[in-house]
């Protein structure tokens, strides 16, 4: 084996090394180098002329003296002279000189490529390199001018050897990076992506980098890779651990070119060619088989370069999605990770899960592990781990695990490290509200968040939560206890004093009928805290002291003595002052139905549509989104709609009243809010400098808002009228009658009823507001193969006014012609306050809407069960209790379903049979169920056996959303 | 574009280079707080923490050995163990190379490592992963002194 003594080759060199290291002092160490930089000099500008040699040494030197961080201005000559020498170590040096210390100096770049030039064309192949090395190394634009047009040409010449190749194929990589426009493929492309075909392992090595980086740029000029890429991967995954000798690393086959390979084919879909796509599933299969096998050698080298190529295997299964088996064996492998003792192991397999638990095919898999991950949050060592766990949790959080995630996190915020708290307290605030279900946790949660962490909570965070709780009137009440609670606090944050004071200054009389926070108490409260507080949050204050004195007679006095005092009438801020002096006025001469009007609570806010949706509108124009394209958010559909929790009282009260439909039976419930027009004109001036931003505007659907949340992916508001259109879908599948759609303008309710093939859809249309909606229309449609033969829908238009309070009725009259999967869709337009409102919604109805059901006997149920025994016959889901397992609500909701419920026909009595047949113009279709509730693991599994195998399979994702 | 390895750091404890090799334009200013900011990120760091560490937009992949520390700098989409296994591939080649490889052998002779450097990183890229074949080409190289 080859070896080098120290400093050989060159004396004088070793010895100026070992002096500057014995130099005591820096000092010392400069006059040292000044010494010997005049040596030099001299050297170079003495007559004699020097050899190769000394050059050599003393260009070696002033390298060594720029690298320990002096300037260097001369020698840059002496060593462009080194580059025409014939001996390999002076050339060494030269390059080495100019790779470290570029200078753009245009003389010597001439003279520099020349030297290059030479070298490439020497036929020499350590010369060669060197030259290619000094290329990649300065990377220049003259550099890319000069050699763009010759690297190519001995990149594929086949004379040219191979560790030339390899250089040259990163080079033009690097010239490709600085220059692209100088690099011309066109030529080239195909005999490049051949040299993955290269029996020179290096040589691959080296070319694939250069074919994934171009690939990138033209992936359809290099899409031929992937095959070849493809069989030189599978060739290396199926090899013995010794076969490719060199290129064995610890007994791990050449885990780097597998990697790379790896990662180009990221840079495609999934092949196309079956051949091909086979070949790849079986060497990912192949990679995840090995991780499983006993280690080869107990050397963490070993297992690094193994986990290499799987972590890189399982990015690609990622940026694939569609291998559902894969996903879920990665997420298993990843699994078994959290535990292992090497923390770098950890902290990958939680990163990469992260990645996974946006799959919907992995997202059920990864949360199986959160109380591992939860763990990991409380006891990692290194900070980046805890945060990798942080990212992870957030990431597998859905509402089934929502309230658990949050806590925990809450909980890691008291103690987080500072760097990474504000990005912690947004991710907490976007988790509780997209999943709150109710809505004092949501408060809880925010207030929480402003206790431990209020530097870190924004503006947005707080504002939302005050929209909120002013939207929701169920929880004004709890939300003035709470923060009243919260400023009892002797140190409370001025966040806390913000949300205080406009809670308490709306919503203070809910709470005042308790002593202990009387009206005087709680302005005294808040008043303690005002001269701690900055000006925004003392002009707030201003605010809601005001609000007081029409909330409470009582406090009147009190107040305005406040307001009048110096410190508050002539304070030097002109913004406190103005309020201060009109707040007194104000207080002192209108009356007291004036003041009522003025300081009347807020109205509410309008929705504000999730960002996804605003995003997709801004493309397609308003109104155009297809609620198809909404299905693919489906998951991430928010729980914030008030109207899904409302549904049974008002189905009942749909169905009692729905035969005389008028006005004023309000049957459906529409809320005597305040309507909007009104409330704007009358309270929008005074607090709402607070939320100027986002004062009432007049619609809701159309209001697009760059505010709070919309950064963030897939966050949903209240109400939002198109994202919840599968969520609609789901809540119509086991009942007729209900609330369909509501925000602030409009409530649409339903009545329906189905007969064998045949059903009629009342809709009902109530105007909540005052104002008239003009122009207004309805279309029915039926997207793609719905189209006219599959379903049947027909009705007569509706009245074009809807005055305000209003409702107007309309039926549809449907027939099922044959079996369909797509809900027809409903828009609905109209004029309200001149702004066009333009919405779409899914119309439940759904295949199981045409069941008849079937009584049979348990001996009839297992023939026919076992006559329906093909296997696409048969759809199957297992999946996590969403709602209560109780017996009478999962029987209530299987005898919606249209089915007959057929009892004492499974041997287990926990489970439940169900039979009917769907009725179609064209055929019938037979269908059996059968649910398996699992009380301890809180899961289900379904089954569904049909004649026809599409209804299995449509029947089986209806269902599995219901329970 | 992307390039993989932004730069490679061999340093010592007390924060002296022993190595630096760079991939992408810095400044000199620039490239001398770069030295500062790694040498204060991963020697805070024992053997309880990963490899890895994020860095500005970055991430350094490191190991130590004895007093020194190996960092390269790349994408964070990067393969971090791929990384710290090129790292130890390196080792074990200077390793070779010089007979038992200590720290002073990277002083006197740092015209030589970064030959090694270029025999299997280029470009910001991996060149050659195979030891056998490297130390076959240095030792040519060596021959022609």
């Amino acid at each position: 084996m080859p070896a080098v003594s120290k400093g050989d080759g060159m004396r004088g060199l070793a010895v100026f090394i070992s002096d500057i290291r014995n130099c005591k002092s820096k000092e010392a160490e400069i006059k040292r180098i000044n010494k010997e930089l005049a040596n030099i000099r001299s050297k170079f500008k003495g007559d004699k002329a020097l050899d190769g040699y000394s050059k050599k040494k003393y260009v070696c030197k002033l390298l060594f003296i720029f690298l320990l961080g002096h300037d260097i201005d001369f020698g840059h000559m002496e060593a462009v002279n080194l580059l025409s020498s014939n001996k390999y170590t002076e050339k060494q040096i030269g390059y080495l000189f100019i790779s470290v210390l570029v200078n753009s100096n245009s003389e010597l770049i001439r003279l520099i490529n020349n030297a290059i030039k030479n070298d490439l064309s020497s036929r020499n192949p350590t010369f060669m390199c060197l030259a290619l090395h000094c290329i990649a190394n300065v990377g220049s634009r003259e550099m890319a001018e000069a050699f763009a047009g010759e690297i190519p040409r001995i990149l594929v010449a086949g004379d040219t050897m191979d560790s030339v190749k390899q250089s040259a194929a990163l080079c033009l990589l690097r010239l490709y990076k600085t220059s692209p426009d100088l690099v011309m493929m066109g030529e080239w492309t195909s005999r490049v992506v051949h040299l993955l075909n290269d029996q020179h392992m290096g040589v691959v090595t080296a070319a694939i980098s250069l074919i994934t980086c171009l690939s990138q740029k033209n992936p359809d000029e290099f899409k031929t890779c992937v095959s070849l890429a493809v069989s030189r991967l599978s060739r290396i995954v199926s090899s013995a651990s010794t076969d490719l000798q060199d290129y064995t690393y610890y007994f791990v086959p050449a885990p780097w070119l597998s990697c790379k390979l790896l990662r180009l084919l990221q840079c495609y879909p999934p092949p196309e060619d079956g051949a091909v796509k086979g070949r790849l599933v079986e060497c990912l299969e192949t990679i995840l088989n090995k991780a499983q096998e006993p280690p080869k050698s107990k050397k963490v080298q070993h297992s690094n370069a193994k986990n290499a190529i799987l972590f890189e295997a399982i990015s690609l299964i990622i940026h694939y999605d569609s291998e559902p088996n894969l996903l879920v064996r990665a997420c298993n492998q990843l699994g078994q990770f959290l535990q292992h003792r090497e923390t770098n192991l950890r902290y990958l397999a939680l990163e990469s899960m992260c990645t996974l638990a946006s799959s919907e095919f992995s997202h059920e898999a990864v949360k199986t592990h959160i109380e591992t991950v939860i763990n990991a949050l409380k006891t990692e060592r290194d900070v980046s781990v805890r945060q990798r766990a942080a990212d992870l949790l957030y990431a597998m959080c859905d509402r089934s695990n929502a309230k658990q995630i949050v806590a925990e996190m809450l909980s890691y915020l008291e103690t987080a490290d500072y760097s990474i708290r504000e990005e912690m307290v947004l991710k907490v605030a976007i988790l509780a509200e997209k999943y709150a279900v109710d809505y004092s946790w949501y408060v809880d949660t925010i207030l929480n968040l402003i206790r431990i962490a209020g530097d870190y909570v924004s503006e947005e965070v707080w504002y939302r939560v005050i929209q909120i709780v002013i939207n929701r009137d169920d929880v004004q009440g709890y939300a003035a206890k709470t923060v009243f609670e919260a400023l009892q606090a002797p140190a409370c944050h001025e966040n806390m004093v913000k949300v205080g004071g406009y809670i308490l200054g709306e919503f203070g009389n809910l709470i005042a009928g308790d002593p202990r926070s009387s009206p005087l108490v709680q302005f005294n409260l808040l008043h303690s805290k005002f001269h701690l507080c900055s000006v925004p949050t003392r002009a707030l204050l201003l605010s809601a002291y005001i609000k007081f004195i029409n909330l409470f007679p009582e406090t009147k006095a009190t107040i305005q003595e406040v307001l009048r005092c110096d410190s508050q009438i002539r304070n030097s801020d002109v913004e406190l002052q103005q309020r201060a002096v009109e707040y007194l006025k104000l207080s002192s001469i209108a009356s007291t139905d004036v003041l009522a009007t003025v300081l009347e609570e807020m109205p509410p806010f309008p929705e504000r549509e999730s960002s996804i949706l605003a995003k997709l509108k801004k493309k397609k124009g308003p109104g155009a989104v297809s609620v198809t394209e909404l299905e693919d958010n489906k998951r991430e559909g928010g729980e914030l709609n008030g109207a899904s929790e409302r549904g049974p009282e008002m189905a009942a009260v749909a169905a009692s009243n729905a035969s005389t439909p008028s006005p004023s039976a309000d049957l459906l419930g529409i809320r005597s809010a305040a309507p909007i027009g009104g409330a704007l004109t009358s309270a929008g001036s005074l607090l709402v400098d607070v939320f100027s931003e986002a004062a009432p505007t007049a619609s809701s659907a159309a209001v697009n808002d760059d505010g709070f949340l919309s950064a963030a992916p897939s966050s949903e508001d209240p109400a939002a009228p198109l994202s919840d259109a599968d969520e609609l879908l789901n809540k119509f599948v086991c009942k007729n009658n209900g609330v369909l759609f509501e925000n602030q303008l409009l409530q649409i309710g339903i009545k329906s009823e189905y007969r064998q093939n045949l059903g009629r859809m009342y809709l009902f249309y109530g105007n909540k507001t005052s104002v008239q909606f003009a122009s207004f229309s309805t279309t029915v449609s039926c997207p793609g193969e719905l189209q006219g033969h599959i379903l049947d829908i027909s009705t007569k238009p509706v009245e074009p006014l809807v005055e305000g309070g209003a409702q107007i009725q309309q039926v549809l009259n449907i027939e099922c012609l044959t079996d369909f999967c797509d809900a027809p869709l409903l828009n609905i337009k109209f004029r309200y306050g001149g702004a066009l409102q333009n919405l779409t919604l899914k119309l439940p109805v759904t295949i199981n809407k045409f069941f008849q059901p079937t009584e049979m006997t348990s001996h009839d149920f297992f023939q026919r069960w076992k006559q329906l025994s093909q296997p696409q016959q048969e759809a199957q889901k297992i999946f996590k209790a969403n709602n209560s397992m109780d017996t009478e609500v999962l029987k209530a909701k299987l005898l919606g379903l249209g089915t007959a419920l057929l009892e004492n026909i499974d041997p287990n009595p926990e489970n439940y049979v169900c039979a009917g047949v769907i009725q179609t113009k064209s055929q019938q279709i037979g269908c059996l169920l059968r649910l398996e509730p699992n009380a301890q693991a809180q899961m289900y599994r379904l089954t569904l056996r049909c004649s026809k195998d599409s209804v299995s399979k449509r029947l089986c994702d209806l269902l599995a959303e219901q329970f | 574009l992307k390039l993989l390895i932004r730069f490679i750091l061999i340093q010592n404890r007390a924060g002296k280079t022993r190595l630096a090799k760079w991939y992408m334009q810095f400044d000199d200013d620039e490239k001398q707080k770069l030295i500062e900011e790694v040498h204060a990120v991963v020697t805070v760091r024992d053997a309880k923490h990963t490899n890895f560490v994020e860095f500005r937009n970055f991430k350094i992949i490191y190991r130590r050995y004895a007093g020194l520390y190996f960092c390269i700098c790349v994408d964070v989409t990067d393969n971090n163990l791929a990384y710290l296994e090129g790292i130890h591939n390196f080792v074990e080649v200077l390793n070779e190379y010089f007979h038992n490889v200590c720290e002073l052998d990277l002083v006197f002779n740092f015209y030589k490592v970064y030959t090694v450097v270029d025999e299997m990183f280029l470009a910001g890229e991996i060149r050659e992963t195979s030891q056998t074949k490297v130390l076959k080409q240095l030792l040519m190289l060596q021959s022609l002194e």
